[in-house]
């Protein structure tokens, strides 16, 4: 009854506030939004579940697809109107690595949320090479390095050593990467006539659904892999594997999902936009709100079965601030999931700029570019211009305070050097970066067969 | 006035009881219900003990077989214990039964508020005098298990009224005309074996290119199953058609010469009325592949229907998802076998015999 109450009443506040300034309607108003089945999406369902499209006039179905592939050319071919993306996917579609459209963001869903598993098998081979504390337990992060028994073990027995990934130019891919590459294990290269990805590769990476990846691990066919959640600590609740590493160890807080949208879509419609970008930066706040106090109901949402269906128990694991390792093995990362905070809903372009550079370094991006090149394309598809714009006017009708929102920022974080390997990071100059990264592409090397030139 | 003999009437009431029994047998086997019958006799009072047996063949073994499964079922799923834990029972799927029902009642209290929320919308829109802005919209929210089950029965006879359409007419030709018959069986014999999941992603590119429009009557999903469906399910109506048609009486044909009736009538009147024990026999088969191929279907494209539901628990992986499973394919199967009696029930309508 209350809930009915507050319902109606933000509508009418909503209709009063719109009523004033026609134009702002929107002009597709309903919508159809894909998701895949991983807690990010999270604040597509808070969105519809707590009334915030409707509230600005959105009508909108959610509609979960069966792998990136799937959702990325609903998006193109207008089967979608919009979907939760990997950060990586507009960018890699607009250079036209893969399917090629030009997809644009105006948000940003979430910051980390990833980890990586590897099998039972896999992690006894691992264990005698990661020191323990005082309590017994493995000191973290672990390094890849740890991995160097297993993948020889593989190799002396014949097997080859295969880890999955979510999508080629999912973060997932690239995080893998990096931690590998960073213990000294290469994970291959791509080549324009080679799109596998494994072109001298000591790990073999495939690609797997998300939601794949846990039967996938148990029937063996591959031994570890890299992929948001649930799907991490749902091996550890079937007892088939552990997580060894969450990117925030790899290379923490930078955009993971996004509100994929096709650019022609984005021209047409400012409205629509404008109210969809609105309605989920209002979710991620609610997410985020008073140091996570919703996030209980938001694990109850999302245990729905239309929405990401796994058991409450483990979904709740990642989103309140806690993730479990071996089985016991609880810490706290209060950081995992982050929705709001650190102004995680703003398309920085030097988090698209960094996407860009593991493009480049694993030979996804076949030639050397200019420093301009991944500017333009960053902010061709990161389009931070937008997202001001809705948080603007969210800060205007007292929905949002100002201070949660980075205006005036000209799209770039200052430089950092926390990933794992400590390599520093300032996406105003790409390629001084790629070229200081310890293994991958250089200068102006390309991938010709399965040779490295230049 | 002769004095009627009471024991006469009651005999002629009793033969006309029987023969009515008699006649709703036919229809009792037709609904998969001929149980019924030795209970009816027995009821008036037919030599108790032959009906007990045959009651016995006809429902007690069928029920004691039922109560066996279910019996093995309970006892040996807990002893498999999976990474989602142990094999649901019949307990916990039935439990799972009650789940999805209220889900599907809560949904329809969500469905009703939505549409509150939509015509104090409206109302809003029309005080403020924005009557262009008024908009009556179906329900945003997610398919219940009963959506998802109504979207499967009308996508699999959407699917398979075109194939009839398709198959029938060609069946007929290929039984008049030996020389339409050599040119369609090379391509029956290479077609008929091909599996829905190698037709489905032609025929999601096909649609995808060819039906363009997003707004137009059927969803473009709709349509790729029911097209998969279409053309798997065909063959064996066009086999049996064909069949049909070729094996009529030659003199009806010789006779149809001498009458120098025109093609219309010839197939409406004479080829029609033997071929349609086989048609109907063809239309049978074809409904049952289409059933198994549209769920097939609706798995491998996550086109709405039971298939997607399937996969969806699938990959949710929670404690619940194999006995939601396990609901889904008893409810797959019960479908299934209700479509064959409707087939059947209308086979027995319009053929008499199977031999004319």
């Amino acid at each position: 009854m209350i809930r009915k109450l507050l319902a109606s009443t933000s509508i009418l506040a909503t209709l009063g506030a719109t009523a004033l300034h026609a134009d702002t309607f929107p002009e597709v108003e309903d919508l159809t939004l894909g998701f895949i089945k991983l807690t990010d999406m999270a604040p597509l369902a808070i969105a519809y579940e707590r009334g915030y499209f409707e509230d600005e006039g959105l009508f909108v179905t959610l509609e979960a697809q069966a792998n990136w592939k799937v959702l990325l050319d609903g998006v193109i071919d207008g089967n979608l109107h919009g979907a939760h993306m990997l950060a990586g996917q507009p960018l890699a579609a607009t250079i036209g690595f893969g399917t090629e459209a030009h997809i644009v963001t105006p948000f940003v869903m979430d910051l980390n949320g990833n980890a990586t598993t590897v099998s039972n098998e896999v992690w006894d081979m691992m264990r005698p090479a990661i020191p323990s504390d005082a309590d017994g337990k493995p000191v973290h992060p672990i390094s890849a390095r740890a991995l160097r028994p297993a993948i020889e073990a593989f190799a002396d027995q014949g097997r080859p050593f295969n880890m999955g990934m979510v999508f080629p130019v999912s973060t997932h891919n690239f995080e893998l990467r990096y931690w590998l590459a960073a213990g000294g294990i290469h994970p291959g290269f791509y080549s324009t006539d080679n799109i596998s990805g494994q072109i001298g590769a000591e790990a073999q990476l495939s690609v797997t659904p998300p939601p794949q990846m846990p039967a996938t691990l148990e029937a063996g066919t591959i031994s570890g892999y890299s992929v948001g959640e649930p799907w991490n600590q749902q091996a550890v609740a079937m007892g088939i594997g552990v997580p060894v590493i969450t990117d925030l160890d790899i290379f923490p807080m930078r955009a993971e999902k996004v509100l994929g949208l096709r650019a022609d879509f984005v021209e047409e419609n400012p409205n629509t936009v404008r109210a969809l970008t609105r309605a989920l930066i209002r979710a991620t706040i609610w997410l985020d709100a008073d140091d996570n106090a919703n996030r209980e109901e938001a694990v109850q949402i999302i245990s729905r079965p239309n929405y990401v269906g796994a058991d409450p128990d483990v979904l709740r694991n990642s989103m309140t601030g806690t993730f479990e390792y071996e089985q016991g093995d609880i810490r706290s990362v209060p950081d995992f999931n982050v929705f709001s905070r650190y102004y995680a809903n703003f398309p920085f372009t030097s988090d698209a700029v960094w996407y860009l550079t593991q493009m480049r370094r694993w030979g996804q991006i076949s030639d050397a570019q200019t420093d301009d090149w991944y500017a333009e394309i960053a902010q061709s598809v990161f389009l931070s211009d937008l997202f001001m714009d809705a948080a603007q006017s969210l800060v205007d009708d007292g929905l949002a305070p100002s201070e949660m929102f980075p205006f005036g920022s000209d799209g770039y974080r200052d430089a950092v050097d926390h990933a794992i390997d400590g390599v520093p990071f300032d996406g105003r100059t790409p390629n001084a970066y790629i070229d200081s990264l310890p293994i991958g592409l250089k200068g102006e090397q390309v991938v010709v067969g399965t040779e490295v030139q230049g | 006035m002769t004095a009627i003999d009471p024991t006469q009437i009651q005999a002629a009431r009793r033969a006309k009881l029987f023969t009515r029994i008699n006649k709703l047998d036919g229809w009792f086997k037709v609904l998969g219900l001929s149980f019924m019958t030795p209970l009816l006799r027995a009821a008036a009072g037919d030599n108790p003990k032959a009906q007990g047996k045959e009651l016995w063949q006809l429902l007690g073994v069928p029920l004691l077989a039922i109560l066996g499964f279910l019996l093995l079922w309970g006892n040996l799923a807990p002893r498999v214990v999976t990474s989602l834990g142990a094999i649901p029972g019949p307990v916990q799927v039935w439990e799972q039964v009650g789940v999805l029902h209220a889900d599907h009642v809560a949904e329809r209290e969500r469905e009703t508020a939505f549409m509150e929320r939509q015509d104090a919308r409206n109302a809003e829109f029309i005080a403020a005098g924005q009557e262009d802005r008024v908009r009556e919209r179906p329900y945003t929210g997610s398919p219940t298990y009963y959506d998802q089950i109504w979207t499967s029965v009308k996508t699999v006879f959407f699917g398979f009224l075109i194939a009839t359409v398709v198959a029938v007419p060609l069946g007929i030709a290929a039984g008049l005309s030996p020389t339409t018959n050599a040119a369609l069986n090379p391509l029956i014999q290479i077609f008929k074996p091909v599996s829905p999941l190698a037709w489905l992603p032609i025929v999601t590119m096909v649609v995808s290119a060819v039906y363009v429009t997003q707004d137009g009557m059927f969803s473009r999903a709709f349509l790729t199953s029911a097209i998969t469906v279409t053309l798997c399910s065909l063959w064996p109506t066009l086999i049996n058609t064909a069949l049909g048609v070729a094996s009529i009486d030659r003199d009806l044909i010789s006779v149809s010469r001498v009458l120098k009736l025109n093609t219309w009538t010839k197939i409406t009147r004479l080829v029609l009325p033997s071929a349609l024990p086989l048609i109907f026999t063809g239309l049978r088969l074809s409904l049952g592949v289409g059933w198994m191929v549209l769920i097939a279907a609706e798995m491998l494209a996550q086109n709405p229907g039971l298939g997607k539901f399937v996969w969806d628990q699938f990959q949710n992986g929670s404690s619940n998802s194999l006995a939601l499973i396990m609901v889904a394919v008893f409810t797959i199967g019960i479908i299934g076998f209700l479509l064959d009696r409707l087939m059947y029930a209308l086979q027995s309508l319009f053929t008499y015999s199977n031999n004319r």
